[in-house]
């Protein structure tokens, strides 16, 4: 299997385009021009902040945490599609209808692309989704809260997927060339999501009392989980010991602690939230001047390992969903391989551009 | 969590992998962006064009089976790229030619 090379669509596509042809002719004429570059080691390539790509020599460790991740995050963009799609027949205009279907349709082309770079480390999409459908490998506990009204669809694009930014913003520099590339394209369509989120509650917030207090219902709900998102805390008793954060630092998988980013969201969302016009359900939050953020106060991290064990809202809904989804597909799948068989032998020239 | 059972047959989890070319643009080359599963090149070009063109990012797209390319490999690379290390002459700039000479 090869790399997945996401390319961003404001990078030269060659190397006429980026100047790599004037770089070599400089290194030429400077009497620079060496041997390539010798073949480095695994750890070297991590010194020199280099990326991993699919084909080189990686711990098995490494291999291991990154499928897990990959999948994870995978899973938690296919499973995401539910408490959204769960509104679009009743989306309150054709408007929210269609920005809602492109939004629920970017989470099944994020899990995609993750799958497809889990997949260039060796494994097959189809036992990721077995490890999904068994409960063997996990999704971001977020989607196992409900979608009660309307405005939760507001509250899920701009905290939820507000958090799901800030923590994937620093993947796009992941150590995994694939990885790394995969979350560049999803970072930029994210932006679309948390903006739509942002207006449903802009919107809300400026019309009747009735929907000013279903957008404020649905902030109290989500801003907790969202804060849950950035993970248990680096330190303190809430702390999970022996967890990945320090050895993923190590391989450049991850690049900023929890807290550091649990912190940057709340400093982010806190003048949001003011110039919405919706109130943040924490007493606690205060400026600090000192440290110059948002003092916020205490996560009742007992909930997350609750619904991480099971007992969410949602928990067996969303996966008994996915699993009814993908039985209920099985047909057409057959049906589209039933005639990829009567097809081969037909010539495969015409799909040359 | 009770395991819910999973359907499938065999060969509706064996699709074929596909790599995605783009062209981005007129004048530029295809640029491999991913890969997916499909059951035949059809199916996988309409896929291609909903996983990897939603936002009008090509006009052309190429799939080929990912079993169809041989690819260099990463432990010969020295090795390999050899040759073109010690041929600086195949340059213009390794010419040395008076300053004052135009249209050189």
């Amino acid at each position: 299997m090869l790399g997945n090379d996401f390319i961003d669509p404001d990078e030269p596509l060659n190397a006429a385009e980026s100047g790599a042809i004037e770089e070599a002719l400089l290194a030429a004429s400077s009497g620079r021009m060496q041997r390539p570059a010798e073949v480095l080691s695994f750890d070297e390539l991590l010194a020199g902040d280099q990326r991993i790509e699919p084909r080189d020599e990686m711990p098995e460790a490494y291999r291991k945490t990154l499928i897990r991740q990959i999948a994870q995050h995978a899973h938690s963009e296919i499973i995401g599609m539910q408490p959204e799609g769960n509104w679009i027949s009743r989306a309150p205009s054709l408007r929210r209808k269609a920005i809602l279907m492109a939004k629920v349709q970017d989470e099944a082309g994020h899990g995609l692309y993750l799958y497809s770079a889990a997949e260039t480390l060796g494994i097959d999409r189809a036992e990721l989704l077995d490890m999904l459908h068994s409960g063997k490998q996990k999704y971001s506990s977020i989607f196992n809260y409900p979608t009660l009204t309307w405005a939760d669809n507001g509250a899920i694009g701009w905290l939820v997927d507000g958090a799901a930014i800030m923590n994937q913003v620093p993947l796009c520099r992941c150590s995994y060339g694939p990885y790394a590339r995969a979350m560049i394209r999803v970072c930029k369509e994210e932006s679309f999501h948390q903006r739509q989120g942002f207006e449903i509650l802009w919107t809300l917030m400026r019309g009747t009392a009735a929907q000013q207090e279903m957008a404020q219902d649905a902030v109290n709900r989500w801003w907790w989980p969202a804060l849950m998102m950035f993970g248990p805390p680096d330190t303190g008793e809430a702390a999970t010991p022996g967890g990945h954060t320090e050895q993923s630092m190590a391989w450049g998988i991850k690049r900023f602690s929890n807290d550091a980013l649990r912190q940057k969201f709340v400093d982010m969302s806190v003048p949001q939230a003011q110039k919405i016009g919706l109130t943040l359900p924490d007493p606690d939050l205060r400026p600090n001047e000192e440290t110059g953020h948002w003092d916020f106060g205490v996560i009742d991290w007992s909930e997350l390992w609750r619904v991480i064990k099971g007992d969410g809202a949602c928990n067996a809904e969303r996966i008994e969903h996915r699993v009814r989804a993908h039985n209920e597909g099985a047909w057409v799948r057959e049906a589209a391989n039933a005639y990829a068989a009567r097809q081969t032998g037909a010539p495969h020239d015409e799909y040359v551009a | 969590m009770s395991t819910p059972a999973v359907k499938g047959s065999a060969s509706e989890r064996s699709w074929p992998l596909w790599e995605v070319f783009v062209r981005g643009k007129r004048g530029l080359s295809h640029v491999h962006v991913g890969s997916l599963h499909a059951p035949d090149a059809e199916m996988a070009l309409r896929n291609g064009r909903d996983v990897y063109t939603r936002r009008q990012e090509g006009v052309s797209l190429w799939v080929v089976r990912s079993t169809d390319i041989t690819a260099s490999s990463p432990d010969e690379r020295d090795s390999f790229f050899d040759p073109a290390a010690d041929k600086v002459y195949r340059h213009p700039t390794f010419y040395e030619v008076p300053e004052d000479v135009e249209y050189l």
